[in-house]
């Protein structure tokens, strides 16, 4: 944040005693706590190894994700050439989760972030100085608290319809408020602290107190949060696909997979929706935890030299 | 027109909070600051002495423009303060600055410090790049901290080192006048005397005026010439601290003289 305006500073007087001024930048520092952090660095991994696969699957699924053998339905993982099983139109399950990342991380993660860009803008711009416009700003949004956040969803999507996009723009909207929520009120609490003040008094203008000193301390509560969000983000687009109003066969969504598994769940082949269903935890929990992780690495009292 | 030696002249400063009546229910008011008038000259440390809730802090806010005086008159060295804007607004600024008491909040956690008091240098262009860092260096070593405290983060520091780094800052715009919002009231006695003689110091050095927000009576008979006494927004009392200390005119600064412990001043 602060680097570019540490880099661009020229020669320095007396290079001995400036020397290395600025190399510790807040999000280096964050990096290196996060480093110390086992389960954050376990949950990173997770997720990046889950992307990967999603990225390269094309190149390394063993199947056809769309693609089924109907003699061979529903044989249960192990089955020599399916480790993970098939599903019930003999898809093979291994590359269709492959394939599925490629949706479920994009409707986890795109939502995530336009989401969060649009509560930095109506939360700082409601928080500092709003005075009693941004409270009515904040009040409106309070009306969509009023709703369970899933049932919100759900209906946004219905109205959309069905589909990647749909999905992603439904999701996206009804995070919106949860996050202007958190940017509101941590611009409040920050805009009143004396930095601010002596920033002002140090000639500031609103918006170079908004960007430097207001944003950083915004921010991370807000990736904090976001990160927290994705992984509720995977659980809440796997639930509209289920339901039928997210994304739609026959794409390999992990959602529509654990939906595929329901109709045959009782049948005593519990595997088609399990699998997908374990996936969907193990992300979503990898985002929680690494959120977590994150909210220590950027605290600067948590932070070591 | 003021005398020239008087560099502020404050007259009928007012500050007055309105609670907005909503849905019927009618608002209220809050007068924090009552009709504060008092001169400060040219290269005084002037107090302004009141328990909490006075209305001395905004008073001093006020006198920088950190706060909008609902209404009043402040003249500083000919301008009208409350009237200026934009540009000539920024000007004053430069000239005016402030340390605040709470040096946990003065400092943005998340900018190293060496940044924070680059700030006012970079903003009112004071020197050119290639000198900030070194600039900054010796702001630094000029208030007793070290260079290459410069990189770190505020909360590695003590509250006395964080204070240097205020008074630090506050110097760096180059400043004629400084409030000073209760410096020593968070620090422990003798990190007080410390910071009090460094302020006295740099007040010799550089023809500072400042004006000392305290509640503590051992630290303004220290440092100040004149003082103002407040009460409940009110300007109780004014005058030369020997009148004001060895014969008090109002109850009020009867009722502070007797609630002193102990009317030594600080060690150093």
């Amino acid at each position: 944040m602060s680097s570019e305006i540490i880099t661009s500073s020229g020669p320095a007087t007396s290079p001995a005693r400036v020397a290395g001024w600025q190399r510790r930048s807040q999000w280096g520092l964050a990096m290196r706590a996060l480093r110390r952090d086992k389960v954050a660095v376990a949950a990173l991994v997770v997720l990046v190894a889950v992307t990967l696969v999603a990225v390269l699957a094309p190149w390394i699924s063993p199947y056809d994700p769309l693609v089924g053998d109907p003699r061979a339905r529903l044989l249960p993982p192990g089955t020599p050439g399916h480790l993970l099983g098939l599903d019930g139109q003999g898809r093979d399950i291994l590359s269709r989760l492959m394939w599925g990342g490629r949706y479920s991380l994009t409707v986890a993660v795109v939502p995530v972030v336009c989401a969060a860009l649009l509560a930095l803008v109506i939360g700082m711009a409601s928080g500092y100085r709003g005075g009693r416009r941004g409270e009515a700003v904040m009040r409106v949004l309070d009306v969509v608290f009023a709703f369970p956040i899933v049932l919100f969803a759900i209906a946004l999507a219905a109205v959309l319809g069905a589909g990647l996009v749909n999905t992603m723009v439904a999701v996206g909207i009804t995070l919106v408020p949860y996050m202007s929520r958190v940017v509101y009120t941590s611009t409040v609490q920050e805009s009143a602290k004396e930095y601010v003040e002596a920033a002002r008094a140090a000639g500031a203008t609103d918006l170079e107190i908004l960007r430097k000193q207001l944003l950083p301390n915004v921010l991370s509560p807000l990736v904090v949060y976001g990160t927290t969000l994705a992984g509720l983000v995977i659980v809440l687009a796997a639930g509209l696909s289920f339901l039928g109003v997210g994304i739609t066969p026959p794409a390999p969504d992990w959602g529509v997979m654990t939906a595929d598994g329901r109709q045959v769940l009782l049948e005593g082949y519990a595997h088609v929706a399990t699998v997908p269903g374990l996936v969907i935890l193990v992300v979503a929990l990898a985002f929680n935890l690494l959120g977590d992780g994150i909210r220590d690495a950027l605290d600067p009292h948590k932070q070591t030299s | 027109m003021s005398a020239p030696d008087v560099l502020l002249d404050v007259r009928e400063l007012r500050k007055v909070y309105r609670t907005p009546a909503v849905l019927g229910r009618g608002g209220s008011e809050f007068v924090a600051v009552e009709g504060a008038s008092f001169t400060v000259r040219r290269g005084e440390t002037f107090g302004l002495i009141g328990e909490s809730g006075s209305g001395k802090t905004t008073v001093g806010r006020m006198l920088l423009r950190l706060l909008d005086a609902t209404s009043g008159y402040v003249e500083f060295d000919g301008y009208e303060v409350l009237r200026l804007a934009g540009p000539r607004l920024r000007d004053l600024r430069q000239r005016m600055q402030i340390v605040f008491q709470d040096s946990g909040s003065a400092f943005n956690p998340r900018l190293p410090v060496g940044e924070q008091v680059a700030f006012p240098m970079r903003k009112f262009r004071l020197h050119p790049e290639s000198e900030i860092k070194s600039r900054v260096v010796d702001l630094l070593e000029h208030v007793g901290l070290w260079a290459d405290q410069a990189q770190r983060y505020p909360h590695e520091f003590s509250g006395g080192q964080r204070q240097r780094l205020g008074i630090a800052r506050a110097l760096a715009a180059q400043p004629d006048f400084v409030v000073l919002d209760e410096p020593t009231s968070a620090l422990d006695v003798s990190v007080q005397g410390q910071i009090l003689n460094l302020l006295c110091d740099l007040q010799d050095e550089r023809g500072l005026t400042l004006i000392l927000i305290s509640h503590n009576l051992a630290v303004i008979q220290h440092m100040c010439d004149h003082a103002a006494v407040m009460h409940e927004g009110h300007v109780v009392e004014t005058g030369s601290v020997d009148e004001l200390f060895g014969a008090p005119r109002s109850d009020i600064t009867r009722q502070l003289l007797d609630a002193v412990l102990e009317p030594t001043a600080p060690a150093g």
